[in-house]
């Protein structure tokens, strides 16, 4: 049995020991000896949530295919171990062999959301890697980002050697092969990079020199190395159903935020909302084959003892063999006391009907997503849903007994009203209004809806890439307006009102669309202690506004400054396949309230066939 | 139909706490095709319970999980099934077939047996330096007519004589296998049989706590690993093991 990292008296004394010891259910087991190449992967976050994410299963089940690599998982240690780590030196280790990361060849850093960047800092550091990519030596592993925000890994430049730009499931054999051969031959660390960087997808920071305009925006992005490329191409899965799946996930003992099989039905979304970045990036959709779905559902199943499966994707709806999937799950699960979960699910007569078979109806909830208050504003957002869709949707539901709805929308959206921000408080209580129609014997209780607003943060590759973000106090006083109206609903009481905080959505504004200079105030604002700040319990906003002002940059230049057409952005080395000018027409779209058709309907040339696969090899024509 | 299994827990799953404890057996009958009773209602579980929790850090030869089947199966099919699909660290050791009318386990637990052993690390800096005084010393303490301590709860203070709560003890823990911890033990090692269960349920944590009070040296919980033997049912005034009570 494996020699723990961490002693008794520290395991006994931090919270949840068992994010720390590894030897789960599933995990790969190597022999050291028999490997050639040593890859650690990171979910910089606490185990819980890293646990949940599917895409670092995936890869862990790639990697340790290969008979001659050996990979390995770390989080982020929470703030109680953190603390001893720092107290007693004590260098970060893998949970597998539970020995130290600086010992690898390679450490893959995960990058979901941009409130993790000082996690990711917190992860070099307590490995006793240089937090500098250039301070770096041989005997330091090559530290290589993924995942979406790598989109634009600008303000993390200076920390990593490598970003791997797209999904990851096809140039990594390619990366692993060429480090082996240059660990053979005995090659140095640029050497590699240099070769790296002949590989599609592969970005390598420190090749590219940033120069600015007096006013901050990019002046040039140049490549200094005759190994860099002009542009970087987006990675992607051509066959969805030809491909690697994880059909022996990891089982954790502790209870994570995705306790259940996650099975991705399909990738990418045919819907085109304007503000949604994962809606361009993965782009074209591609659906996996239902008869290769349903087998790895049930291996799955099978391998983890798991009591729920849920389907992932960005709209399950959409995929043309949902039905087919369902029932055949529903008739696999229910008698083995498995539930079914389906986020995701536009909510008609197919829906509720898999809803009531799987759910309690009395205690689950319906959920839409308007995004935005009136159809004007779903126009300019691009988001086809329609008062008459989600009104009828509802009272069907609350016909078939449902008496809970959920609302999710948007403040902040790109030409946003006074009456756009009401018609959330007016549509939440039409909903109300709604239920109330039906006679009181025949309703079950009191209705209740729940609405929510987040902030919204323009993103990279979207069509509101250029577009100058609310500040701080527009969302508070959008928020404080909001909750007056819904206090003037006549189901006011029915209905209950969510926000989130405004002072985190400033920074991730700040990072979505940053450039290379804000590494350093990555850097201090670690320096300076902030940790964890995606938790709210640890975010700390004067620390970050001190970290801007040391470095003379201002948070405003990022967020609430409109982009001009020809402004060099961050990320436009960046080739995902639509086009900057798709993305810019579509901008015009929006300011004109002007709707442009999903992919199924009819394609908008967007750029995305130039990958000649899913969606934009198929006939189209259809009316949904 | 009712039934028991014994397992042992050790090496790292001894971080691992009652609950967590609970769902990783849940999914091990599912992946194992165990076929276990549910129970009634909208969101059925698994019929389930442990006899009584083991603290974390704590190791055990003798730990008890009720289960009820739907189906007769033979003991060593189930066995082999389950270990299976245990990790390092969980091992299958007995099932029995229990009399319809059983009580749960966690009804019945009475006694418990355990090895207390000290860890290598601590010995030189805070514990008695040889072995005969450390027996010595320990056998005095055990032939005092009161071993009081203090209780707390969140209100008040009480002293507690928990003499009465220790039935046995030794010197030879009779303990050679893999389950006990050996990183850090050497050969300074107290069973006991003390009293367990929802009645009165005397930890071997608070014996030596006890006794580093009598001989005045500081008490660190750290100090000492902790390994359950097994766990008894009254019956008839004699303590039987819980894996020979109610056998069908």
């Amino acid at each position: 049995m494996t020699k723990l990292a961490l002693t008794d008296d520290i395991l006994l004394t931090v919270d949840k020991p068992a994010r720390y010891i590894g030897n789960e259910i599933n995990m790969v087991k190597k022999n050291l000896d028999e490997v050639d190449i040593r890859f650690c992967m990171c979910f910089p976050d606490v185990y819980e949530i890293g646990m949940s994410h599917l895409g670092i299963q995936i890869l862990y089940d790639m990697f340790n295919k290969r008979k001659d690599t050996y990979c390995e998982r770390v989080y982020s240690p929470w703030v109680d171990l953190d603390k001893v780590m720092r107290e007693k030196n004590i260098p970060l280790f893998s949970l597998e062999t539970q020995s130290a990361i600086k010992d690898f060849d390679f450490l893959g850093i995960t990058l979901q959301y941009e409130m993790c960047y000082t996690n990711v800092l917190q992860i070099l550091d307590l490995a006793h890697i240089p937090l500098m990519a250039k301070d770096r030596t041989n005997e330091d592993p090559i530290v290589i980002g993924g995942g979406p925000c790598t989109y634009n890994p600008e303000p993390l430049a200076d920390f990593f050697d490598i970003f791997y730009i797209g999904e990851g499931e096809t140039a990594y054999d390619e990366l692993l092969d060429l480090y082996k051969e240059c660990k053979n031959k005995g090659y140095s660390r640029k050497e590699f990079l240099e070769l790296a960087a002949d590989i599609e997808g592969l970005y390598i920071p420190a090749f590219y020199d940033v120069a600015y305009n007096e006013d901050g925006t990019i002046k040039s992005f140049e490549t200094n190395n005759e190994h860099a490329k002009s542009k970087i191409k987006k990675q992607l899965v051509y066959d969805m159903s030809e491909t690697t799946y994880p059909t022996k996930p990891i089982v954790p003992y502790i209870k994570v935020t995705q306790d259940r099989v996650v099975l991705e039905i399909q990738r990418g979304c045919i819907r085109g909302c304007r503000f949604c970045q994962a809606g361009m990036l993965y782009r074209p959709v591609r659906e996996r084959n239902v008869e290769f779905l349903k087998k790895v559902a049930v291996q799955m199943l099978e391998a983890t003892g798991h009591e729920e499966i849920s389907l992932s994707s960005l709209s399950s709806s959409d995929y043309s063999q949902l039905q087919d999937l369902v029932y055949y799950l529903i008739d696999e699960c229910k008698a083995k006391g498995i539930n079914i979960s389906l986020p995701s699910l536009r909510i008609d007569a197919f829906s509720l009907d898999v809803m009531s078979k799987v759910q309690d109806v009395r205690k689950s909830s319906l959920t839409f997503a308007p995004e935005a208050g009136t159809q004007r504003l779903r126009d300019v957002i691009n988001k086809g849903l329609t008062e008459e869709v989600i009104l009828s949707g509802a009272m069907d539901a609350f016909r078939s007994g449902w008496n809970k709805v959920k609302l999710y929308f948007m403040l902040g959206l790109p030409t946003e009203t006074e009456e756009d921000i009401e018609g959330i408080a007016v549509l939440s209580d039409k909903i109300a209004r709604e239920y109330y129609t039906i006679p009181k014997d025949k309703r079950n209780g009191k209705v209740s809806i729940v609405s929510s607003t987040s902030f919204f943060v323009p993103k990279p590759f979207t069509p509101f890439q250029w577009v100058k973000m609310a500040s701080r106090e527009d969302f508070l006083d959008k928020q404080r307006f909001l909750n007056g109206k819904m206090r003037e609903q006549l189901n006011q009481k029915s209905i209950k009102y969510n926000w989130h905080e405004a002072e985190t959505t400033m920074l991730e504004g700040v990072f979505a669309r940053g450039d290379r200079r804000l590494g350093k105030v990555i850097l201090d604002a670690y320096k300076d202690g902030c940790l964890y700040d995606a938790w709210s319990e640890f975010f700390d906003y004067d620390k970050w506004q001190k970290a801007f002002a040391d470095n003379n940059l201002d948070m405003d230049f990022y967020t609430v400054r409109e982009r001009s057409k020809e402004e060099i952005l961050p990320w436009d080395y960046i080739d995902i396949g639509v086009t900057k000018e798709f993305l810019w027409n579509e901008y015009m779209n929006a300011q004109n309230e002007k709707v442009t058709p999903n992919c199924k309907m009819k394609c908008s040339v967007c750029g995305a066939n130039t990958f000649k696969t899913g969606i934009c090899t198929q006939k189209r024509g259809g009316n949904e | 139909m009712k039934a028991r299994i014994k397992f042992a827990k050790y090496g790292v799953i001894r971080f691992i706490g009652h609950l967590d404890l609970m769902r990783y057996f849940q999914k091990a009958m599912r992946r194992a095709s165990i076929d276990i009773a549910y129970s009634e209602g909208y969101n059925p579980h698994q019929i389930m319970s442990f006899a009584s929790p083991l603290g974390l850090g704590v190791t055990s030869d003798g730990e008890y999980l009720d289960i009820s089947l739907n189906s007769d199966i033979d003991r060593d099919v189930i066995i082999n099934k389950l270990n299976e699909q245990m990790v390092d660290g969980v091992r299958i050791l007995d099932f029995v077939k229990l009399r319809d009318d059983a009580k749960k386990s966690m009804s019945k637990v009475a006694a418990a047996d355990y090895v207390v052993r000290i860890k290598d690390d601590y010995l030189e800096s805070n514990f008695i330096g040889k072995e005969d005084e450390f027996i010595t010393k320990f056998t005095q303490f055990m032939n005092e007519d009161k071993i009081v301590i203090l209780k707390k709860s969140k209100k008040t203070e009480s002293e507690v004589d928990i003499k009465p709560m220790i039935l046995e003890y030794s010197f030879d823990d009779k303990l050679d296998n893999d389950t006990v911890c050996t990183d850090f033990c050497n050969k300074y090692s107290v069973y006991f049989k003390v009293l367990a269960g929802s009645v009165t349920n005397l930890k071997p944590e608070l014996i030596m706590e006890a006794f580093c009070n009598y001989v005045g040296i500081e008490y660190n919980k750290y100090t000492y690993q902790v390994h359950r033997v097994d766990m008894y049912s009254m019956e008839d005034d004699n303590l039987i093991s819980l894996n020979d009570v109610d056998v069908l």
